[in-house]
């Protein structure tokens, strides 16, 4: 059977990707704090878990930091591509090649530089510098979504809107930015995910009293790994499978809608 | 009637090139006119000029007598049907006719009043609910025709509307574009290249090249007494000769002098000779008519085209068959030959147009 192989390669790759994290959900309700053996089924690391102040509180950073850094990004970063698009084409070529870069740059380098650009300017660093900092990386994601929105919508459909009576302003309102809406929301999501995850830049722009998320669980890795983490991380695991379904469920039901329509 | 629309010395350049070169034109009320013309020759600018959607370098624009060359697209009596209709997506069909009236605030009642209206006008009552997406082409062209008319504009500008569309369909929106203008007794001006559409639906036709007005008239001040040989070639198939203008009523070309019924040129000019396919008879050949061999022969439907091999090519159109390889003569009568000031803004056969339109994107 010609097939077989390739079965056993999806075996193989998604038993690589998926069996260390069942693993990690397994543990995060076995008893023992030793990783080898089952000792019988309990929430305690979730109820650890939750009264753990440090976790807790970079939990509430990180999303806090996420949502403002996004919202501030989505918009710049809208602006920024709607700037773009009307733009002579050497000026568009130049401003996209600086906007690729950060994207391109190792995170280290612009999370070194970005502290030694709040060093720079006596910025301390905390709150503040990690939400600038997590603007920063995100914007380019932001504006890559909203560009090729753009470039999709017909240009005369601001010119027809201007035609049936809009001033300049509501004929953006009324016809450009629901044309590109989901490119503004894709832009939203990925910045809202990167910000969530990111590690490094917010490891060199973070202060001591302004942890995310990710910064606290490496810094308790490095002294024991708590089964309290594993929780943490089953959480986050189930959350994200949850979102997942979700929008690929609206999917084929829009999907669905349109066929019906035709 | 009374003029609408009044183009003054209007010039327009994009990226150092000319696109309108001083022109001029006077639109009257209640009036189709066309704007004909090959590729680039500035009639898609000279609507978005009148749409307001393009700002003139030189020259005025005046809309019942005041000027309104600064008045945004928002504030002018105008409203345009888009070559490919820029529908909004996002909205359904009752919602991309009803955009206007949204706009002003209309009440819902009247709104509803007028959309109905308009749905009967274009034949697309029980579409309402519909996404603009999955209509025909035909169906997309109609609900931009219904969106632009609502606001009851003094003057509706068209670009190349049907030109997205089949030949059928064409010729049917032709006809109903033509009633719907009847109709509502407004102004239309439209854009095309396609020449049979102009001559079919327009009051005046405009004929426009690199940027100039060639020739304004009735479809059959154009057709039948061309200015000149750009026009002549433009519209329907023309035979293009090079001649001398003896004296008056008498011209030479082909080398045979030939009678004909222009005059007005000085002695011994170098002119254009204009003769419609249709207006030529073939014959024995004798010593009076231009001689030469058919070449090829074509069977067009009402009629055949023969290709005769003469001193010049010519195009004939026959009812009656011939074979190649015949000898035949052409045979001209003097009101069939058409003399024309010869003109400098193009060289002799170079000036057949491809029948794609290529629009000007600032």
């Amino acid at each position: 059977m010609k097939k077989l192989p390739s079965r056993v390669y999806y075996i193989f790759l998604f038993g690589f990707l998926y069996i260390p994290i069942f693993v990690l959900i397994a543990n995060s309700f076995n008893a023992s704090k030793s990783r080898n053996v089952w000792t019988g089924f309990t929430f305690d690391w979730y109820v650890k878990l939750f009264n753990d102040a440090d976790i807790m509180s970079a939990l509430a950073n990180t999303i806090i930091i996420a949502l403002i850094a996004s919202t501030v990004a989505t918009v710049l970063g809208t602006a920024a591509a709607i700037g773009i698009f009307n733009m002579k084409n050497t000026a568009r070529t130049v401003i996209m090649n600086a906007t690729y870069l950060p994207i391109i740059n190792p995170e280290i380098v612009t999370g070194v530089s970005l502290m030694l650009l709040f060093v720079f300017l006596k910025i301390n660093l905390g709150f503040l510098t990690l939400i600038l900092s997590h603007i920063t990386f995100c914007l380019p994601y932001v504006i890559l979504c909203v560009l090729p929105k753009l470039r999709q919508m017909d240009i005369h459909l601001y010119e027809a809107a201007m035609d049936l009576g809009c001033n300049r302003r509501q004929a953006f309102r009324k016809v450009v930015i629901p044309e590109i809406t989901t490119g503004i929301i894709t832009g939203f999501l990925m910045s809202l995910t990167y910000s969530i995850d990111d590690f490094v830049i917010s490891y060199f722009t973070s202060g001591p009293t302004s942890q995310t998320l990710p910064i606290t669980i490496f810094s308790m890795t490095r002294r024991k790994v708590s089964p309290k983490l594993n929780a943490l991380s089953a959480i986050i695991f189930v959350i994200v499978l949850a979102v997942l379904l979700v929008m690929n469920v609206r999917e084929i039901k829009a999907s669905k809608k349109n066929k019906n329509r035709r | 009637m009374d003029k609408i629309i009044e183009i003054k010395g209007i010039s327009k350049e994009f990226n150092g090139e000319q696109v309108l070169d001083n022109i001029s034109l006077d639109i009257h009320d209640k009036e189709f006119v066309t704007l004909l013309g090959p590729s680039g020759c500035g009639k898609t600018t000279t609507l978005r000029i009148i749409g307001g959607f393009v700002t003139p370098d030189s020259g005025d624009l005046f809309f019942n007598g005041k000027r309104i060359n600064d008045l945004p697209p928002y504030k002018r009596n105008v409203n345009t049907v888009f070559q490919k209709y820029a529908l909004f997506p996002h909205l359904n069909v009752y919602e991309n006719i009803a955009f206007a009236l949204r706009l002003s605030k209309t009440p819902e009642k009247k709104i509803n009043m007028r959309v109905n209206e308009m749905l009967e006008l274009v034949d697309l009552v029980g579409f309402e609910r519909r996404s603009v997406n999955y209509l025909s082409g035909g169906q997309q062209q109609r609900v931009a025709i219904a969106r632009a008319l609502i606001n009851q504009p003094k003057v509706l500008l068209l670009d190349e509307p049907l030109g997205a569309l089949d030949l059928k369909l064409r010729k049917e929106m032709q006809t109903e574009l033509k009633k719907i203008q009847q109709h509502m007794e407004i102004t239309f001006i439209y854009v095309t290249h396609d020449q049979e559409e102009a001559l079919t639906m327009s009051d005046t036709v405009v004929v426009m090249n690199r940027g100039t007005i060639q020739q304004v008239g009735t479809p059959q001040d154009i057709y039948n007494e061309p200015v000149n040989a750009f026009v002549a070639d433009f519209i329907g198939e023309s035979n293009i000769l090079g001649g001398i203008m003896h004296r008056d009523r008498l011209v030479e070309f082909a080398g045979n002098i030939f009678e004909c019924v222009d005059r007005g040129f000085a002695p011994m000019e170098p002119v254009d000779v204009v003769i419609r396919p249709e207006d030529i008879v073939l014959t024995e050949p004798t010593a009076d008519t231009i001689n030469g061999v058919v070449e090829s022969v074509t069977f067009k439907g009402v009629h055949y085209e023969i290709i005769v091999q003469a001193s010049d090519t010519w195009i004939v159109h026959s009812t009656k068959a011939r074979e190649p390889g015949d000898i035949v003569g052409i045979t001209l009568s003097p009101s069939d030959i058409h003399i024309m000031k010869k003109s400098s803004a193009f060289s002799q056969g170079s000036f057949i147009t491809d029948e794609t339109e290529v629009r000007n994107i600032e």
